[in-house]
């Protein structure tokens, strides 16, 4: 009875943390005028509502459950030195600052807002500008990262962060941030059972998101444009990859999507345009590639030997100087049922498929995987001959890269 | 001899084949370039005009030009004229008035529809071209008396520089992909003027990227200074060449 009564008092003791909590202005015509003094007087779950100005205060600690609210996006300076906003609570919620600037470091990672070992951390609504990474979570679980805007102006890859690094993190969503001129727009590096959507990520140094070993994550209905490469998928398991644009990532070594070593992924409904390599496949198993469509890349779809038993089916490649290529004999891959833009053949029976099998490499891309510097002879005559004689007479084509029911309209 | 290319370029121009060949190449020029408007697509089929038809034209058209004007020279032999004179007029006639009907077919679609540095580049290569392939064309003619032979003769060298070197090249880089060859290539490449205009074109295009490393080496060269000062001699070193040799045979030559 005694223990109850405690126990009730206890609690009754602790209402008021929950039901007063309370605003607390901070600004030039306020009674805080800095930050950390606001946040040192506040009790666990009070709003912290920075008005607009500029602060430069260090690094921010931030240490207990706390709604800390920027209106008219107050500016965060970390002046080049310093990690901004370091979180080190569960329960934080962060809307509509303006960071600025953070430190750069080669020895530590330096972030514009860095979560530490915390859930339920909500980061929405911020800007982020010239920082060496963005926001870093690290060891986090259940956190949402929303409608940030993201950019740097670093030219240099090693002088540049990421946009949104996440370490050893679980449960996360990210939705709707803009990223751009960072060195990986949004990377991941053991990150399991997230969700990533509707972001667009464009001009980045490097990747517009990389995986590293994480596995059981969503991604759909991105942008990754313009970025050093598009996407980069290794070391997984499980990742989904649907409706997303990969768009206009060109240059001499660039990919829309590149997936290395990673095992039962599903790419489906996406579009991959414009493209130096559409989509880049090394050491895959169990791959579904789905009703995407590859249009005007350099090479559409580009194949490893040792990717196995993936599915290629329901795509359309439309206008891509290589609709697959190969350097040599890959193992089982099963590529029926595409829409080739390349097909020739007819349809006597009216099903819709073609009567005669496409083989969607020519021997003027199997030259070129083998001799690199043939590529001299793109769009060259003799080529154009080659290949056309190797229709007539198939001898050295891979014959296992085949789709023996191609369509005849598009999907 | 400024007056003898005058006759047999106003000869020429006035000539059905001549206009018919410059309002084909501007009808598909503009039909490309309308198709699909400044897509690289359109480009490159116009690439493959300048590479393919307009050397073609060029070797036949003026090897059948040569044969039929061969009464003409012959006349002019009688009067106080010199016989370098005549070889000469016929070759700046024929390039002349070709590279005309060419200029004006591809470059005024060009101008409305497609205007940059590919298309200088485009011009440019087909007007170079045709001053090559005529040149290349009148030393296979002068070198027999049998028209049907002296055709065979020219069209032999266009497939030759189409298709046949281009094919030899390839197996020479199959040979030695395991050595850089990047430097050789490139010796290998300027010495056919239909692939020196291609890479000029395609280096100016953004599938450019698409030729990877080697790709790179040849970028760097050809837009340095140096490297354009060298691939326009050696395509002036085309146009030339053939035609002196053509010259000192049709001096020696019994008519």
């Amino acid at each position: 009875m005694n223990l109850v009564k405690s126990k009730i008092l206890f609690s009754l003791l602790l209402l008021p943390c929950f039901f007063f909590a309370e605003t607390i202005h901070v600004g030039a015509g306020y009674k805080f005028k800095t930050i950390k003094s606001a946040i040192s007087q506040s009790k666990i779950n009070d709003t912290i509502l920075i008005h607009k100005g500029y602060y430069q205060e260090g690094t921010i600690l931030i240490e207990k459950p706390l709604t800390i609210v920027g209106q008219d996006y107050p500016t965060l300076d970390g002046l080049h030195k310093i990690e901004i906003l370091s979180v080190k609570s569960d329960n934080v919620n962060i809307s509509g600052l303006k960071l600025i600037n953070s430190g750069k470091s080669d020895v530590y990672d330096l972030a514009a807002i860095r979560v530490y070992k915390n859930k339920n951390i909500k980061i929405s609504g911020n800007i982020l500008e010239n920082n060496f990474f963005g926001i870093f979570l690290s060891k986090s679980d259940h956190c949402t990262i929303t409608n940030n805007k993201l950019s740097s102006t670093e030219q240099n890859q090693n002088d540049s962060g990421n946009g949104i690094h996440l370490l050893y993190c679980n449960n996360i969503f990210i939705e709707n941030n803009h990223i751009t001129g960072h060195r990986d727009g949004i990377y991941f590096e053991f990150v399991t059972e997230s969700l990533i959507q509707k972001n667009i990520s464009e001009g980045n140094i490097r990747y517009g998101l990389h995986f590293m070993f994480s596995s059981n994550d969503v991604y759909q209905e991105n942008t990754f444009r313009n970025n050093g490469a598009g996407v980069a998928v290794m070391f997984s398991y499980k990742v989904k990859m649907i409706k997303n644009h990969y768009e206009h990532n060109w240059g001499a070594a660039s990919y829309g999507l590149l997936l290395k070593e990673i095992r039962d992924g599903e790419i489906t409904g996406n579009t991959f345009e414009k493209n130096t390599i559409g989509l880049s496949m090394e050491g895959t198993t169990r791959i579904k590639v789905s009703h995407n469509n590859f249009l005007h890349n350099g090479w559409g779809i580009k194949i490893c030997g040792g990717c196995d038993q993936g599915v290629v089916t329901k795509n359309n490649l439309i206008g891509n100087t290589f609709d697959v290529s190969s350097s040599g004999s890959t193992l089982s891959n099963d590529f029926t049922g595409n829409y080739w833009d390349k097909y020739l053949g007819y349809d006597l029976n009216k099903d819709g498929l073609g009567d005669t099998p496409f083989f969607p490499v020519t021997l003027s891309s199997l030259i070129m995987e083998q001799v690199p510097t043939s590529l001299l002879y793109l769009h060259s005559f003799v080529l154009d001959l080659i290949d056309q004689s190797e229709k007539l007479l198939p001898q050295l084509i891979p014959q296992n890269i085949v789709d023996k029911k191609p369509t005849l309209k598009k999907f | 001899m400024s007056r003898i290319i005058k006759y047999v370029m106003f000869d020429i121009l006035r000539n059905r084949f001549v206009i018919g060949y410059c309002l084909f190449i501007m009808l598909i020029t503009f039909g490309l370039l309308g198709l699909e408007e400044g897509s690289s697509k359109s480009t490159l089929s116009l690439l493959n005009i300048v590479l393919l038809v307009v050397p073609l034209i060029s070797v036949v058209f003026a090897t059948i030009h040569f044969y039929n004007s061969y009464e003409f020279m012959e006349l002019l032999l009688s009067q106080p004229v010199r016989r370098s004179t005549i070889i000469y007029s016929e070759y700046f006639g024929v390039s002349c008035s070709l590279s005309f009907a060419f200029a004006i077919g591809m470059g005024v679609p060009l101008i409305f529809l497609n205007q940059g540095l590919v298309s200088v580049y485009l011009l440019l290569s087909g007007i170079v071209l045709t001053f090559v392939f005529v040149s290349i064309a009148l030393l296979g003619a002068v070198n027999s008396k049998d028209k049907a032979r002296g055709i065979g003769t020219s069209l032999l060298l266009w497939f030759f520089f189409t298709a046949i070197y281009d094919g030899l090249v390839l197996l020479i880089m199959f040979s030695f992909s395991d050595y850089p060859i990047e430097k050789y290539l490139l010796a290998f490449i300027s010495l056919n003027p239909i692939d020196l205009a291609r890479v000029a074109i395609l280096l100016q295009m953004d599938t450019a990227v698409l030729m990877g490393y080697t790709g790179a080496v040849f970028s760097e060269f050809f837009n340095s200074w140096e490297g354009l000062i060298f691939a326009s001699g050696l395509l002036l070193l085309w146009a030339i060449l053939p035609m002196l040799l053509t010259v000192r045979i049709f001096k020696r030559k019994d008519l």
